[in-house]
């Protein structure tokens, strides 16, 4: 066996932790908080996804018309909470997702990324939300 | 058994350099390790390549052979040979100091990052501590713990590759045990060493450690457990 | 094939280039189909006009291939919720063909009622 792991030399290299850029505990915390909040929506998504895809297949039979559509969904309370929880959930899932790839397939990282991330999730949430009222209220 | 000769290109240089060609004749069990130190021995004097047991414990002698991560001491050619052709090259992910040799340092640096060591609560005046083999912890840890550090995993991981810091499936999976010992006594710091975006929480269940680890350990369920432990750590704000 | 695919060329990785792929068609998809949604602000016809876009076969095969997508990215998600949540061992490639199969399922239930009307 090597010396490896639990008997490497570990002390010569005081500074472990921050090498590399490691970031702080609060910054440590908050990617495992993303990484939950990730998994959380990806949860109420499962559900939401499932009803949507019944749901589409039952209207598209025929075709779609937006009459059919809205006669469906206007005034209806139900379509409206869970479209509203939907979008909610896209919007929280999605900017995560995607800054994940932007970290790891473009390579970019920080401050700046972040703001774009946080921009998307509410763009996702006005949109979202705006087309869920067309239809519902 | 087809060809009695096998066509072998071999990279030689560091970060630059170039695959080179030799024919090596092919033997009964010839493992890929053979034909390195055939290379060697008879072809190319200056190849600078690791083994040292030759018997799968000591973890050195790791390549990548036909594009994937192998131990080579155990790989025999007829399980990775290509059309009668072998491509030798160093573990991927790592700096190439010559040849088929990497340098190893930041990979075991991650161990210790990971807080990799068993940290005591007992003294040498303690009775042994006993541990039910029984115990989900035991069992857990047990899955884990016959890595010999050869690198392959790490070698074969994506996420290594597209984010430098993070930890990696050895390390991780090192960590993974000493969470699952119950006489150890640092769970606190070493839950936070591995969580994040360094940490367990980069991974993307890919399984090319678990697909590739010759020991076949799945350092993706390990990496899993820590997910689940440190995000439960997380919420109690114990990170 | 090429070297730097065939370390890569097992189920658990597909699993992962489908759900990444996926998901970036789905997070560009996703604007536009508030967009379209949105229309309904100016009444039905404003959605109706938008809607009559989709009746050209083109636009019916991207429906179909973005319903496949949402089913891909579904059923290996709850599978990498599987992974990462329950305690596991052996099971995890018979989990990436359910998730194969039940998106081929999806799609075909969908294209099915898209086309064969009913």
């Amino acid at each position: 066996m090597k010396g490896v792991g639990p008997t490497t030399p570990a002390a010569s290299q005081p500074p472990l932790l921050e090498k590399e850029g490691r970031s702080s505990r609060g910054a440590v915390r908050a990617e495992v908080l993303l990484w939950l909040a990730q998994r959380a929506s990806a949860a109420v998504l499962g559900i939401a996804v499932l009803i949507h895809l019944a749901t589409m297949s039952y209207a598209v039979r025929g075709g779609i018309s937006a009459a059919e559509i809205l006669a469906r969904t206007r005034g209806s309370l139900g379509w409206l909470l869970f479209y509203g929880v939907f979008v909610l959930a896209v919007a929280v899932h999605v900017p995560i997702g995607l800054r994940t790839i932007a970290q790891e397939w473009a390579g970019w990282r920080g401050a700046g990324l972040d703001v774009i991330v946080v921009a998307i999730a509410f763009a996702l949430l006005a949109l979202g939300w705006r087309a869920v009222w067309a239809v519902c209220a | 058994m087809s060809a009695s000769l096998l066509q072998v290109r071999v990279w030689r240089g560091g970060a630059t350099g170039a695959f080179r060609s030799y024919e090596v004749p092919r033997r009964e069990s010839q493992t890929v390790l053979d034909v390195v130190t055939y290379i060697q021995r008879r072809l190319e004097p200056g190849l600078a390549y690791r083994f040292a047991c030759r018997v799968g414990m000591c973890g050195s002698c790791a390549m990548t052979v036909n594009g994937v991560a192998r131990w080579t001491c155990r790989t025999h050619v007829a399980k990775a040979v290509v059309h009668d052709t072998l491509e030798i090259a160093p573990l991927a992910n790592l700096p190439v100091i010559r040849d088929l040799v990497t340098d190893m340092r930041e990979f075991f640096d991650k161990w210790a990052r990971a807080k990799g060591r068993f940290v005591p609560t007992a003294t040498r005046r303690d009775d042994f501590a006993v541990v039910c083999p029984d115990r989900p912890e035991r069992r857990a840890a047990d899955a884990a713990i016959e890595c010999i550090g050869c690198g392959v995993c790490y070698a074969s991981c994506d996420v290594v590759r597209w984010n430098p810091a993070y930890l990696g499936p050895a390390a991780l999976n090192r960590a993974w045990t000493l969470v699952n010992d119950v006489r150890d006594g640092d769970h606190r710091t070493r839950l936070a060493a591995v969580a994040g975006d360094a940490g367990c929480h980069a991974c993307h269940t890919q399984m090319g450690c678990t697909e590739r680890c010759p020991k076949e350990i799945a350092p993706t369920a390990s990496i899993a457990g820590l997910k689940r432990a440190t995000a439960r750590a997380a919420v109690k704000g114990e990170l | 094939m090429n070297r730097a695919w065939r370390a890569r060329n097992h189920p658990a990785y597909w699993a992962f280039l489908v759900h990444r792929l996926s998901g970036l068609a789905l997070a560009v998809f996703l604007p536009a189909h508030f967009l379209v949604l949105g229309q309904a602000l100016r009444g039905e016809a404003g959605l109706e006009g938008a809607l009559r876009w989709t009746d050209s076969p083109l636009v019916k095969v991207a429906e179909i291939a973005i319903v496949v997508l949402l089913a891909a990215h579904l059923t290996g998600g709850v599978r990498m919720l599987a992974l990462e949540f329950l305690p596991w061992r052996d099971w995890q490639k018979s989990l990436a063909a359910l998730a194969a199969g039940a998106t081929v399922l999806f799609g075909l239930a969908f294209a099915l009622a898209l086309v064969g009307g009913g």
